[in-house]
């Protein structure tokens, strides 16, 4: 009963004048925090820039000064639309370069701040953009102090991008690092999962939600703060959860470390989240987040570290979602309330809206 | 979440599965036809939980993944035309043609858009007259109405500049094919409750007596999956072979007939290759030829394009459960999710793709260590 196609010719040259997938050119899912990201830097940036700072992948690198060790971070951001329930381009980019900068362990302190214009942009949003920029930066006890604007055509540039480069300072003995987690150890998360990339995608494609979902950028610094204090070295690595959502972050960190990470129990998903996800066909688990993190902590730390963490509003809701594993290495691994097991796997571009 | 929550309860999911494998006498060989329960059952690790009574055969249930590479090959041709907007759901966008994806097409220039409805497909083309906006209308009778209406919505409007590149598919014809199949393993159905919630399940009657093979119509849920499950196997354990809605808050045995009438008006019953498989008889809609204005295989004169499938993907014995994935020698190798060969191995719930992430907790990362 089961036939195969009796004729087939080659697919004329016309019909697809485009190299083999992935071959050749910048896609939109290089972008996405995946694989294709991860492929990207390894096999054009990092043979190109690689050294002894850049080699670890953290958020940040530790560099020396004079002596010294100050943390430098960059990040770019372009966002559509520029402004979103919660927040706009200007809080994401001091909280994400602050985030980044926290999450080597250190204390951020200065910002630079380059602007790329689209002309036509409006005053009026640019003036919104900078006022959350100053009121944000203020906030999180950091200076911009040097920056650059460039403007360019209308159609180059979408409304504006802005690139933060932060500075942070170092206490010696704290040193969280991605590749540094051990068996035993416990996953921590500092709050509700989803809020950020759910906004964004309901501004975007102008869907309605029962319950309005709120961007979730914030300062994590104050948090990292409070960590270092209450368990210091027994911190073993930080990362905010951003683009690739919680699932990257994790995935990264048991790459690095060369250990397994098993999810367990109920994930802070918020229900709004959740709904929105369940309609579009999107998993919460690779939803990006501007505020929040996930912390490795060693298990005679977790009371400690998650005091500290729900001793502020941002981390009043966090959480232990699993523990570090000898097993499957470089995996994440999640066991569903039934005791069967799935593999949370980095994707491989962005997350795209399933049809069933 | 309010109405979903309750179908997700742990503890009664335990209480299911105790049911299940207290009940089977034997291991039996189940399939579910849909790729949305594929997905719950992969997610929650259902199959793993009742290996020991229960083997679950994916069905080729992914309107994904079963899009014939000849299609996806003539999307990407619209795709690269300067003239077309080519609008589809969200995950055709990465499916491999034979060169190339949407993606990559989108990448080079092509207009290549994401849409949650298909009447914003047709909005699109009143809002672009001097564009000619195509649709991929793929999926199985879930998806058939509202792609019917889009077309009827169209016609209505006036709007001729919106045309539907069509590969829609139908289960029962599917169902036929894999139990007509000389080695055929599967026991038992849970039939797709969307597509019956649509179609009711009239039609799956005389499957059931021909081939006495019990037929669930479950919901997508854990606990649905697991209780359309149990009332297979129970059906099996006592001997009959009957038709039973688990679905009841969606399902009614005469389904929804307006959106029937609807469907065929605007469709009608075609042959359809499925990838992977091959042409199934009668397994496939096509437009109405009183809508043919709206087909853009005619449109645009794309019948010349055709495609053929890799030979080394056995994609055919998998979905008939005659081949484990992993036992497939391109699989994990030349066949990963990144770049797939065929069907099963094309979405995140495909067969092949599930045991690829399953086979690497289970051996290791050995099976992983390419990607």
């Amino acid at each position: 009963m089961i036939t195969t196609t009796a004729k087939a010719t080659k697919l004329a040259e016309a019909a697809c004048p485009t190299p083999r997938i992935d071959q050749g050119r910048i896609q939109l899912g290089h972008g996405s925090g995946g694989k294709m990201s991860a492929r990207l830097l390894r096999d054009r940036f990092l043979p190109r820039f690689g050294n002894q700072y850049l080699v670890g992948l953290g958020d940040g690198a530790r560099v020396p000064v004079q002596g010294a060790e100050v943390v430098v971070s960059t990040d770019t951001f372009v966002v559509s639309p520029l402004e979103f329930p919660g927040g706009n381009i200007g809080h994401l980019a001091v909280h994400g370069t602050v985030n980044d900068v926290a999450m080597m362990g250190a204390v951020p302190r200065y910002l630079s701040a380059g602007f790329v214009l689209e002309e036509g942009l409006e005053f009026e949003v640019l003036d919104r953009i900078l006022d959350a920029m100053t009121e944000t930066a203020a906030a999180c006890g950091v200076e911009i102090v040097t920056g650059d604007t460039k403007v360019v055509d209308r159609g180059k540039a979408d409304g504006i991008f802005v690139n933060t480069t932060g500075i942070g300072f170092l206490d010696s003995a704290f040193r969280p690092s991605p590749d540094m987690a051990r068996p035993g150890d416990v996953v921590l998360v500092s709050g509700p999962l989803g809020r950020h990339g759910m906004a964004i995608m309901a501004a975007r494609e102008g869907l309605a939600f029962e319950a309005d979902i709120v961007s979730d950028t914030a300062s994590l610094a104050p948090l990292v703060e409070s960590l270092r204090a209450a368990a210091g070295a027994e911190v073993r690595c930080l990362r905010d959860a951003t683009r690739g959502g919680l699932a990257s972050a994790l995935n990264e960190i048991a790459t690095a470390s060369g250990v397994g990470v098993e999810l367990s129990g109920d994930l802070p998903v918020p229900t709004a989240v959740e709904a929105a996800c369940e309609m579009l066909g999107l998993d919460p688990l690779y939803v990006a987040n501007e505020g929040v993190m996930v912390a490795f902590v060693a298990p005679e730390a977790e009371t400690r570290a998650l005091e500290a963490l729900r001793a502020h509003p941002v981390g009043a809701s966090a959480v232990r979602v699993g523990r570090v594993v000898a097993e499957h290495q470089g995996m994440v691994v999640l066991r569903t309330g039934l005791g069967g097991t799935r593999v949370v796997d980095m994707l491989p571009g962005d997350q795209l809206p399933r049809i069933c | 979440m309010k109405y979903l929550s309750e179908y997700r309860d742990p503890e009664m999911a335990r209480g299911l599965v105790k049911r299940i494998l207290d009940t089977s006498t034997r291991r039996w060989t189940l399939m579910e036809v849909c790729g949305g329960q594929t997905h719950t059952i992969v997610k929650q690790g259902i199959n793993e939980v009742l290996s020991d009574a229960i083997e679950m055969i994916h069905g080729p249930g992914c309107p994904v993944c079963v899009t014939p590479l000849e299609q996806i090959d003539r999307a990407l041709h619209l795709a690269t035309r300067d003239d077309v907007i080519f609008t589809s759901f969200g995950d055709m966008l990465r499916v491999p043609g034979s060169e190339c994806d949407l993606l990559s097409v989108k990448a080079r220039g092509g207009n290549v858009r994401v849409v949650y409805s298909p009447l914003d497909a047709v909005e699109l083309a009143r809002g672009n007259p001097d564009k000619e906006v195509v649709f991929f209308a793929v999926g199985f009778e879930t998806t058939a109405p509202a792609n019917a209406m889009a077309v009827w919505r169209a016609h209505e409007l006036g709007v001729d500049n919106f045309s539907v590149l069509v590969s829609h598919v139908t289960v029962p014809p599917a169902m036929v094919a894999i139990l007509e199949d000389p080695e055929n393993r599967v026991q038992g159905f849970l039939a797709a409750g969307h597509v019956c919630t649509v179609m009711g399940w009239d039609e799956y009657e005389p499957l059931a007596d021909r081939y006495h093979v019990p037929i669930v119509v479950t919901g997508f849920e854990p606990l649905d999956i697991l209780e359309g499950i149990w009332m297979a196997v129970r059906q099996l354990e006592e001997g009959r072979h009957e038709v039973e809605n688990q679905y009841v808050r969606s399902v009614r045995r005469e389904g929804n007939r307006p959106a029937q009438d609807l469907v065929s008006k605007v469709f009608r019953v075609v042959d359809r290759g499925w990838r992977g498989i091959g042409t199934i008889p009668g397994s496939g809609l096509g437009l109405s030829p009183e809508f043919a204005a709206y087909d853009a295989e005619i449109k645009f004169g794309l019948e010349h394009i055709h495609a053929e499938e890799p030979a080394e993907c056995r994609a055919g014995d998998v979905l008939k459960g005659r081949l484990k994935p992993y036992e497939c020698p391109a699989f994990g190798g030349r066949c990963t999710p990144e770049s797939p060969l065929g069907a099963p191995m094309v979405s995140t719930e495909g067969a092949c793709a599930a045991y690829y992430n399953f086979g690497r907790v289970q051996a290791g990362a050995a099976a992983g260590a390419n990607s």
